[in-house]
C-alpha cells in the first residue's frame, strides 16, 4: 500500500496538469456525432433536469422539516397520520411525470430502431480480445486489438506512465474507418463470450453475442477518431479490446477501401503462390 | 406456540418455568432460540462485510491510478464478482434476515420463530455455502470471475471453481428459502390477539412481503444456475447457440431472480427506516395503510420490469417499450413511501439520535440512487449508460447508503433493547459522519466516470478518467475503515454501557410491543401472549 500511495503523490504533484489536457474532471455525457447521440444526450438532460426539480423539492422539504421541527428547538409534533388527498396528488403528479418522460423517449427508440436503408453494412465480430470488422460484399475485413504501445504499459510493473502512451488503452492497430453522412448498419455477433461494442461519441451500444446477429445503426456527421471499448465483461482481458472508429470523407472512405482491398487482393495472392500457413489463416479472416 | 418447547435441551432450569440457553458452544451449535439466532446471522453478515468489503479495497486500490500496479486482470474479475455475491448473499441479505429473526416475534408477541430447528438450519446452511464460495477462491483456475451475474458462455470458462460457486449458490437459496418460510409461518400464525394484518408493524410487513419474493425467485436462480452446471459438465446446450440453446434466456432467467432479488435487500431497509423516522419525530408513521400497499405495489412490478437490465441485448421494440414503461412506473410507489417519510417529519419534533441520522441520510442517499435508476430506465439513455460506472454508482446508491445505511439503523436503534446497554452516541455520530461523507466521496464521481464513458469491471483504464478515480478510491479506504469504529462500538456495548431503560428511547411509539418487554428481553420474548388494542 505504501508504495502505492508514494506514487499516489508522485502522481498528484506532478501527473494532474497533464492528466488535466485529457479533459479530465470530467462531469457529464459528452455531445456525440450523430443525431441519434445528441438525441440521446437531449433526453438524457431532459431527465436529469425532471429529477433535480423534483430533488429540490423532496430535498428542499426534508431539509426544511429538519430545520424547522426539531427537538432542541422546542418544536411540538401534530398528530396528523394521513391526508388521503395529498397521497392522490403525489401518486397522480409523478404519473403524469413519467408520461412526459417516456413520450420523447419512445419517439427516440422507434428510430433507434430503425435499421433500413443504410448504405452501408459492417458485420463486427467480438472475440477475446479482439474485434473482427467485415465490410460485406466489399471484401475487407481485418482484426483490430489494442495498440502496441499501450499494450506495453499496460502490462503489471511494466514501469511505463500510461500518462505518457497518447490515447492509453484507447488506442488500436487497425481502426474501422467509415464514411461521413452515411447509415453504417452494423451487424453484431461473437465468437466465444458475449461483448459490447460501444462508441460513446456514436450513441450506440449494443451486445454481440455468440449465435446471435445483433443490429445498430449509426450516421456520423463529423469527420474525425472516436475511441469506445468493450462493455460487457468478457473475460481476463475484458479492459484491453478498445474500439477506433475513423470518420472520413466518402471520397477519402473510397480510397481507403481500394486500398485494402489491394491488400487483400496481394495476400491472397501470396497465400496462393507460398502456401503460406500464416497468410492462409489470413485470407480466411478476410472471407 | 408451543414448538419453542419442544426444545430439547432445557436443562438449564430457574425458579420459574423459563428455559435459559445452553452452556457454552451448544447453545450456539444448536440454537433454536431466535434470537441467538438473530445474533448469529447478524455476526455472520458483519464478518461477511468486512471479508466483501476487503475485496472491494483491492478493486479501489487497484483502479487507485492508471496502469497495473497490484493485481492481474484476472484476479481483479474475481475480486468483482466474489465482492458482490458475498455483498448481496453473505452481508446485505443474512443482516436483513438477523433483523427478522430478532425483531418480528418481538414485534408480533410471540414467544420464538414458529420453526426453530428450521432456523438453525437455515444458518448453518448459509455458513456451509460460505465457506465453499470463500474455497473456490483458492482452486485450480482461480476462483469465479465472470461477474455475479454468472452469465454464459464466460462463465463456463471457470475452472474448479464454478461448481463450488454453484453449490454455494444452491445451498444459499436454500437457506433463503427455508428463512422466508419461517418467516411467513411465523407472521401468519404467531401474532398477538387482536393484532391484525394492518396493525403489523411496517417492518414486520415489508418483511412478509420480502419473504414471498424470496420464495418466489431462489429457485428461479436455483434452476438457472444448475443448467449452467449441466451445460458446463453433462453436455447439455441450455445456453449455447451451437446446441440450440440461447445465452441470452440465462439473462432473461436470471434477471427474473435478479430483479426482485434487488427488492428483497431494499424492502426489510424501507421497514426499519419506516420504524425509525416517527420514533424520532415523535410523531405517528404519515400513511400507514399507503406504506403497505406502496411495498406491496413494489413488489408486483418486481416481478415485470426484469429486461431493463439487458436493454443491450438486442430486444424487439415492443419488449424494449414495455419494460421501459414498466421501470419508470416503479418510481411511483417508491415516489409515495419517500414522500411519506418526509410527511412524517413534516410538523414533527425531530431529534438525532445515531439511528435517526443513519434513516435521514438513506432517505437522502438512497432518493438520489432512485434518480439514477429513474434515468437508467429510460431505454434510449440506457443504451449509453449500460455497463458503465454510472450504473456501478446508481446501485451501490441504493444498497450502500440504502440498505446498509438502513441496517446500521437498525442496528443502533434495537442494539440497547439486544444488549440492555446504551452505546457511546458520541461515537457513533463520529461513525455516521464518517460514514456519511466517505460513502458520498467513494461512489458520487462514479457517475462522472460513467457518463464519461468509463466501462465497468475493468481493472486499468484511459487517463482521462484518472481523477475521479483516484476521489474514489480515497473514499473507499475512509468508509473502509470507519467501519472499524461500527464493530468497536457493537461489542464495547454488548461488554457494558450505561443500561438501557425498557422503553430505551423515550419517544419510541407506545404501542411498538417491543418497547413493553425488558431490555435485553427474556429468553422466551412472549411467553403470554400480549394483547394488542
Amino acid at each position: 500500500m505504501s508504495k502505492s500511495m508514494k506514487y499516489a503523490a508522485a502522481v498528484l504533484g506532478g501527473c494532474l496538469p497533464a492528466a488535466s489536457a485529457f479533459a479530465a474532471w470530467e462531469l457529464n455525457m459528452p455531445l456525440g456525432v450523430t443525431d441519434l447521440s445528441r438525441e440521446i444526450h437531449g433526453l438524457h438532460m431532459l431527465i436529469f433536469w425532471i429529477c433535480v426539480l423534483i430533488a429540490i423539492v423532496v430535498f428542499g422539504m426534508m431539509i426544511y422539516s429538519i430545520v424547522k421541527f426539531r427537538h432542541s428547538k422546542g418544536a411540538v409534533p401534530a398528530n396528523f397520520d394521513h391526508s388521503t388527498k395529498a397521497e392522490i396528488i403525489w401518486t397522480i403528479i409523478p404519473i403524469a411525470i413519467l408520461v412526459g418522460m417516456a413520450v420523447p423517449a419512445a419517439g427516440t427508440l422507434i428510430k433507434i430502431e430503425d435499421m433500413r436503408d443504410s448504405e452501408l453494412t459492417v458485420k463486427i465480430t467480438g472475440y477475446q480480445w479482439k474485434w473482427h470488422y467485415d465490410y460485406l460484399d466489399k471484401n475487407v475485413s481485418f482484426f483490430s486489438t489494442l495498440s502496441e504501445d499501450s499494450n506495453r504499459a499496460r502490462q503489471k510493473g511494466s514501469g511505463i506512465d500510461p500518462n505518457t502512451i497518447p490515447n492509453y488503452l484507447l488506442d488500436v492497430d487497425n481502426r474501422m474507418v467509415v464514411p461521413v453522412d452515411t447509415k453504417v448498419r452494423v451487424l453484431l455477433t461473437a465468437g466465444d463470450v458475449i461483448h459490447a461494442w460501444w462508441v460513446p461519441a456514436l450513441g450506440m451500444k449494443r451486445d454481440a453475442i455468440p449465435g446471435i446477429v445483433n443490429e445498430m445503426w449509426f450516421r456520423a456527421d463529423e469527420p474525425g477518431v472516436y475511441r469506445g471499448q468493450c462493455a460487457e465483461l468478457c473475460g481476463y482481458d475484458h479492459g484491453f479490446m478498445p474500439i477506433v472508429v475513423e470518420v472520413v470523407t466518402k471520397e477519402e472512405f473510397e480510397e481507403w477501401l481500394k486500398s485494402k482491398q489491394a491488400d487483400g487482393a496481394e495476400i491472397a495472392t501470396a497465400a496462393n503462390s507460398t502456401d503460406s500457413s500464416d497468410a492462409t489463416m489470413i485470407v480466411a479472416q478476410a472471407e | 406456540m408451543s414448538t419453542a418447547h419442544t426444545h430439547a435441551h432445557a436443562a438449564d432450569h430457574e425458579a420459574h418455568d423459563h428455559h435459559g440457553p445452553e452452556k457454552g458452544w451448544r447453545r450456539w451449535l444448536f440454537a433454536t432460540n431466535h434470537k441467538d439466532i438473530g445474533t448469529m446471522y447478524l455476526l455472520f453478515s458483519l464478518l461477511m462485510f468486512f471479508i466483501g468489503g476487503a475485496m472491494a479495497l483491492v478493486i479501489r486500490a487497484e483502479l487507485f491510478q492508471p496502469g497495473l500496479q497490484l493485481v492481474d486482470p484476472g484476479f481483479f474479475n474475481t475480486m468483482t464478482t466474489v465482492h458482490a455475491l458475498i455483498m448481496v448473499f453473505g452481508a446485505v441479505m443474512p443482516a436483513t434476515v438477523g433483523l427478522a429473526n430478532w425483531m418480528i416475534p418481538i414485534q408480533i408477541g410471540a414467544p420464538d420463530m414458529a420453526l426453530p430447528r428450521m432456523n438453525n438450519f437455515s444458518f448453518w446452511l448459509l455458513c456451509a455455502a460460505f465457506t465453499l464460495l470463500l474455497l473456490s477462491l483458492f482452486v485450480a483456475g482461480g476462483g469465479p470471475a465472470s461477474g455475479w451475474t454468472l452469465y454464459p458462455p464466460l462463465v463456463l470458462q471457470t475452472g474448479n471453481a464454478l461448481p463450488l460457486a454453484i453449490f454455494a449458490i444452491h445451498l444459499a437459496g436454500a437457506s433463503s428459502i427455508m428463512g422466508a418460510i419461517n418467516i411467513i409461518v411465523t407472521i401468519m400464525n404467531m401474532r398477538a390477539p387482536g393484532m391484525s394484518l394492518l396493525k403489523m408493524p411496517v417492518f414486520v410487513w415489508t418483511w412478509l412481503i420480502t419473504a414471498y419474493l424470496l420464495i418466489a425467485v431462489m429457485p428461479v436462480f436455483a434452476g438457472a444456475v444448475t443448467m449452467l452446471l449441466t451445460d458446463r459438465f453433462f453436455g447439455t446446450t441450455f445456453f449455447e447457440a451451437a446446441g440450440g440453446g440461447d445465452p441470452v434466456m440465462y439473462q432473461h432467467i436470471f434477471w427474473f431472480f435478479g430483479h426482485p432479488e434487488v427488492y428483497i435487500m431494499i424492502l426489510p431497509a424501507f421497514g426499519i427506516v419506516s420504524e425509525i423516522i416517527p420514533t424520532f419525530s415523535r410523531k405517528p408513521l404519515f400513511g400507514y395503510d399507503a406504506m403497505v400497499y406502496a411495498t406491496a405495489a413494489i413488489a408486483f412490478l418486481s416481478f415485470i420490469v426484469w429486461a431493463h437490465h439487458m436493454f443491450t441485448v438486442g430486444m424487439p421494440l415492443a419488449g424494449q417499450l414495455f419494460f421501459m414503461l414498466a421501470t419508470m412506473l416503479i418510481a411511483v410507489p417508491t415516489g409515495v413511501k419517500v414522500f411519506n417519510w418526509t410527511a412524517t417529519m413534516f410538523k414533527g419534533s425531530i431529534s438525532f439520535e445515531p439511528p435517526m441520522l443513519f434513516a435521514i441520510a438513506f432517505l437522502f442517499l438512497f432518493t438520489i440512487g432512485g434518480f439514477s435508476g429513474l434515468m437508467l430506465g429510460v431505454a434510449p439513455a440506457d443504451f449509453q449508460y449500460h455497463d458503465t460506472y454510472f450504473v456501478v454508482a446508481h446501485f451501490h446508491y441504493v444498497l450502500v447508503p440504502g440498505a446498509v445505511f438502513a441496517i446500521m439503523a437498525g442496528v443502533y436503534y434495537w442494539l440497547p433493547k439486544w444488549t440492555g446497554h446504551m452505546y457511546n452516541m458520541k461515537l457513533a455520530k463520529v461513525h455516521f459522519w464518517l460514514s456519511v461523507i466517505f460513502v458520498n466521496l467513494l461512489f458520487f464521481p462514479q457517475h462522472f466516470l460513467g457518463l464519461a464513458g468509463m466501462p465497468r469491471r475493468i481493472p486499468d483504464y484511459s487517463t482521462q478518467f484518472a481523477d475521479w478515480n483516484m476521489v474514489s478510491s480515497i473514499g473507499a479506504f475512509g468508509f473502509g475503515l470507519s467501519q472499524l469504529l461500527f464493530v468497536y462500538i457493537i461489542f464495547a456495548t454488548i461488554r457494558s454501557g450505561a443500561k438501557a431503560t425498557d422503553k430505551v428511547w423515550d419517544t419510541a411509539k407506545p404501542h411498538g410491543l417491543e418497547w413493553t418487554l425488558s431490555s435485553p428481553p427474556p429468553y422466551h420474548s412472549f411467553e403470554v401472549a400480549p394483547e394488542v388494542k
